[in-house]
């Protein structure tokens, strides 16, 4: 349990989606003008990768490592499908972003109308991918430990988002230099706020 | 080469450059810009998918049923990167750890879908070759130049060769180690901006 939070907290503050691997970063500099639709977008990011990590995770386990066929039968124990995680990966996301639009229009329209045209994008923000080869890489164990991964690296992502769009409500009113608005200044915003988060590192739960 | 094509290769560079101008594909340019050589070669795995999975799509075009076509794009995307990922893994493996999850993130490098809709859906398949290889390369740019950076102030070197002299370290000089880190190449980037734009103006944001 204690681990789990750990992994939580690390993923959150230390190896936040934004600031430490830069992922996600198209629709984090696009959707950031106003704070209302960035906690739509986190909240839809959130949740997407709590779901698709763990899905991803089972994948990983039961058909693509090496030898993961074992299951099979004996003469499966050889093969390594590992080549073709990117593309059952990115499959499996665009498949459950479809699938959640759809509970999600059906059981609770008022959500549905809240997230708007970000569910649909969120196939193809790197985050939700990055989730998945991070988690690929890193070989966890339990599926346990996936899902909280996966929360983890989604709540990192929103906490950011709505981070810069708190900011970037606030500096509409200042006296910036011309080439620098818009999309100078939040990239320097970014570094700066990236800065301030590594004061995190090296923090053990 | 027709002007119009010439055109479709050097607009990138500058007036519609993908990260600096049209926000794409900004993730993988800040995380592998910490040394020139894994730039250089993301650089080059970038243009050849933008500039194929631009032609296949552009041959398709026709074929392609709207309603699906985010899937069959996303296909032909990650059919050419895992191509490139083993090329990668089987010539160059040191820098394929190096770049790690950030090959696999060419299939959702928004400077593919962004090209794919936006040029490849609607011209023709040379043309279209034409524009992937030009984003690639306005993509590159910016990586190449930003990982100079990082590279030269935050080790002294350049492609792992030591162009600051020992003398330098002697007298007292110390690379800038925070150039390495995560939070200056969001600045960097900023800094590049700033600067293009301010040359050239029509680019600023009211």
């Amino acid at each position: 349990m204690e681990n789990l939070f750990d992994l939580f907290v690390r993923n959150v503050f230390i190896e936040n989606m934004i600031f430490a691997y830069f992922l996600g970063m198209c629709s984090y500099l696009a959707v950031s003008k106003t704070l209302k639709t960035s906690v739509g977008l986190g909240i839809a990011v959130i949740f997407v990768i709590t779901v698709t990590v763990p899905v991803n995770w089972l994948l990983e386990k039961y058909l693509l490592k090496a030898g993961a066929l074992a299951w099979l039968g004996p003469a499966f124990a050889n093969f390594d499908l590992s080549f073709l995680s990117f593309l059952l990966f990115i499959a499996v996301i665009a498949a459950i972003v479809q699938l959640i639009e759809m509970v999600i229009e059906k059981f609770s329209p008022s959500l549905y109308n809240a997230l708007g045209i970000f569910l649909p994008l969120i196939a193809v923000n790197c985050a939700v991918l990055g989730a998945a080869l991070f988690m690929q890489e890193r070989e966890y164990g339990t599926i346990a430990e996936a899902t909280v991964y996966g929360f983890g690296a989604g709540f990192g992502w929103a906490l950011a988002i709505v981070v810069l769009a708190a900011i970037r409500e606030k500096i509409r009113y200042s006296n910036i230099p011309a080439p620098l608005r818009g999309l100078g200044i939040s990239f320097i915003l970014t570094g700066l706020l990236a800065i301030a988060f590594m004061g995190f590192m090296g923090i053990k739960i | 080469m027709a002007s119009k094509n010439l055109k479709l290769l050097i607009n990138p560079l500058n007036n519609e450059n993908p990260i600096t101008v049209q926000v794409l594909g900004i993730c993988s340019a800040l995380a592998v810009t910490v040394q020139v050589k894994p730039a250089l070669i993301m650089a080059l795995s970038v243009t050849v998918v933008t500039g194929f999975s631009n032609l296949i799509i552009a041959s398709l075009r026709n074929t392609i049923p709207p309603r699906i076509r985010i899937i069959v794009q996303l296909v032909v995307i990650a059919a050419l990167v895992i191509i490139v990922d083993q090329l990668l893994k089987a010539y160059v493996y040191d820098v394929s750890k190096k770049l790690s999850v950030f090959v696999g993130l060419i299939i959702t490098n928004c400077i593919l879908m962004g090209r794919l809709e936006a040029f490849a859906m609607a011209n023709k398949p040379w043309e279209s070759f034409l524009d992937g290889i030009g984003n690639g390369f306005g993509y590159g740019m910016i990586l190449v130049v930003v990982s100079v950076l990082r590279e030269l102030f935050g080790s002294g070197s350049l492609l792992g060769f030591q162009l600051i002299p020992q003398s330098f370290y002697e007298a007292g000089y110390k690379d800038n180690g925070m150039m390495i880190l995560p939070p200056m190449a969001l600045i960097t980037v900023g800094i590049i901006i700033w600067i293009q734009r301010t040359k050239n103006r029509k680019l600023i944001e009211k």
